[in-house]
């Protein structure tokens, strides 16, 4: 039996942190610093930071704030966002991030992926994809905070990303983001029955119950969730939580 | 002074600010005249085998190493690859290890129900509870792992603590002065920095 991880998935706007329905509606939570000292205090497994502006505005990281919340955490912390270059992820790693997390780059070319996994280690290199369910063509993964469609299929997506030497799959779903009704189950399994690294689930928890689906039924290896962890009761109040004593295993 | 080992591979900073966390003196070095000086060294390492022995050899650091920890036997703690690095040799690369502790760096086992790398939360047990190092950590203790490889010492006497991930391994181990921790001590919430407060103080 091994520990699964159970991650707040953190999105950045600018300074702050918000939270998405459906990679739309944005709604401001608070300051990151302060977010990352209570998750802290809760001894959360992992964090991922998402920076949802950078690749769509075609700009670099935020280095400073990268590195002033990357400084605060006492738990591996993953960071994505506008990273295209070799050079960005050396500036991160040196920023205090274990991880990188590549979407939108690796749509284009893989270099970067490969890159990074030769210099830091494949462990460091999150391959991310985004996925909407389409009528006519099934899953489709989508670029750019979900607003370029990708070419692929997206099982050629996930393998080009393996082959290129990512050391884990973070599998989010556009549809279910914000939702809090449940994990995309049958996407998780979809891409959990294609690769032997890691899959970390995102987009849908609402409930411990979820997460657990996501691991039960749907194979992840990690669970990933955004409103779950910053939301509090039906009228969302925003209120950082962690479930605790959760142990979950598989 | 605790001198982090800076040979230009991963991420050194959070190491430091554990340490600095913990009001403890460190510095992020490559510097002969500060690794010179130091009380302890921290060694650590991230990615592949091959390319972390690279870095080190061609830092020009590891005779000061040698002459600090073999011969004037100040305590070191190496992280992760940095505490592979102390052994023969590694199942992934062909470089030659440090050598200094009898131990060679295997694969872990590929089972279908557990995928590699090893990545998360890993409960550890003792296997030398009186030892220094351990005394003020929490029996629940778990670490954080990031590994596809680990340490097998020829001498079981070696290992500190075990972990299990498909098969039981060596979590951190010790020879004399040097500790070799495969987990993240510096990403490992409050277990992590009991250990490095116990290092601090000297183990």
């Amino acid at each position: 039996m091994a520990i699964v991880r159970v991650i707040p998935c953190l999105l950045l706007r600018g300074r702050g942190l918000v939270k998405t329905r459906k990679f739309k509606d944005s709604v401001y939570l608070g300051d990151p610093v302060n977010a990352v000292h209570i998750f802290n205090e809760k001894e959360v497994d992992e964090l991922i930071l998402l920076d949802i502006d950078a690749s769509r505005e075609g700009r670099e990281p935020d280095y400073e704030i990268v590195a002033e919340i990357a400084g605060e955490c006492f738990m591996p912390i993953a960071y994505g966002g506008g990273i295209k270059t070799l050079d960005q992820v050396r500036k991160l790693i040196r920023c205090g991030v274990e991880k990188i997390v590549i979407n939108s780059a690796a749509t284009e070319s893989t270099e970067v992926i490969r890159a990074a996994a030769d210099l830091f280690g494949s462990q460091a290199v999150v391959g991310a994809i985004d996925v909407k369910k389409t009528l006519l063509y099934g899953y489709k993964a989508f670029a750019k905070s979900g607003t370029v469609e990708v070419k692929m299929k997206l099982e050629d997506h996930v393998g080009s990303l393996l082959t290129a030497g990512v050391g884990e799959i973070f599998i989010n779903s556009i549809d279910r983001d914000g939702v809090m009704m449940g994990y995309d189950l049958q996407l998780i399994r979809h891409v959990a029955n294609m690769v032997s690294v890691p899959v970390v689930a995102c987009g849908g928890a609402g409930t411990v119950e979820h997460l657990k689906q996501a691991v039960e039924e749907g194979g992840a290896t990690a669970v990933a969730a955004g409103s779950m962890f910053v939301f509090h009761g039906k009228l969302r109040g925003i209120l950082i939580n962690y479930p605790q004593d959760l142990r979950l295993e598989r | 002074m605790i001198a982090i080992i800076d040979y230009s591979i991963g991420n050194l900073a959070s190491v430091a600010n554990m340490f600095k966390h913990l009001g403890v003196e460190c510095e992020i070095t490559s510097d002969f005249e500060t690794i010179g000086r130091a009380d302890k060294i921290v060694l650590p390492g991230n990615g592949a085998f091959d390319a972390c022995m690279q870095g080190l050899r061609s830092s020009g650091l590891i005779p000061l190493l040698e002459e600090r920890v073999l011969h004037e036997k100040i305590p070191l703690l190496g992280i992760c690859v940095g505490a592979q690095m102390l052994g023969h040799s590694s199942a992934e690369g062909s470089e030659p290890g440090l050598g200094w502790i009898d131990m060679k760096i295997k694969r872990l086992p590929s089972l279908t129900y557990l995928r590699i790398p090893h990545m998360g939360w890993c409960e550890v047990k003792r296997s030398a509870p009186t030892h220094p190092l351990l005394q003020d950590l929490d029996d629940d203790a778990r670490f954080y792992f990031v590994h596809s490889y680990y340490m097998e010492p020829a001498s079981l006497q070696d290992v500190l603590l075990t972990a299990n991930y498909g098969l039981n391994f060596a979590a951190a181990v010790c020879v004399k002065n040097m500790i070799g921790v495969q987990f993240h001590p510096e990403k490992s919430h409050r277990f992590g920095k009991q250990l490095l407060k116990q290092f601090s103080r000297g183990v």
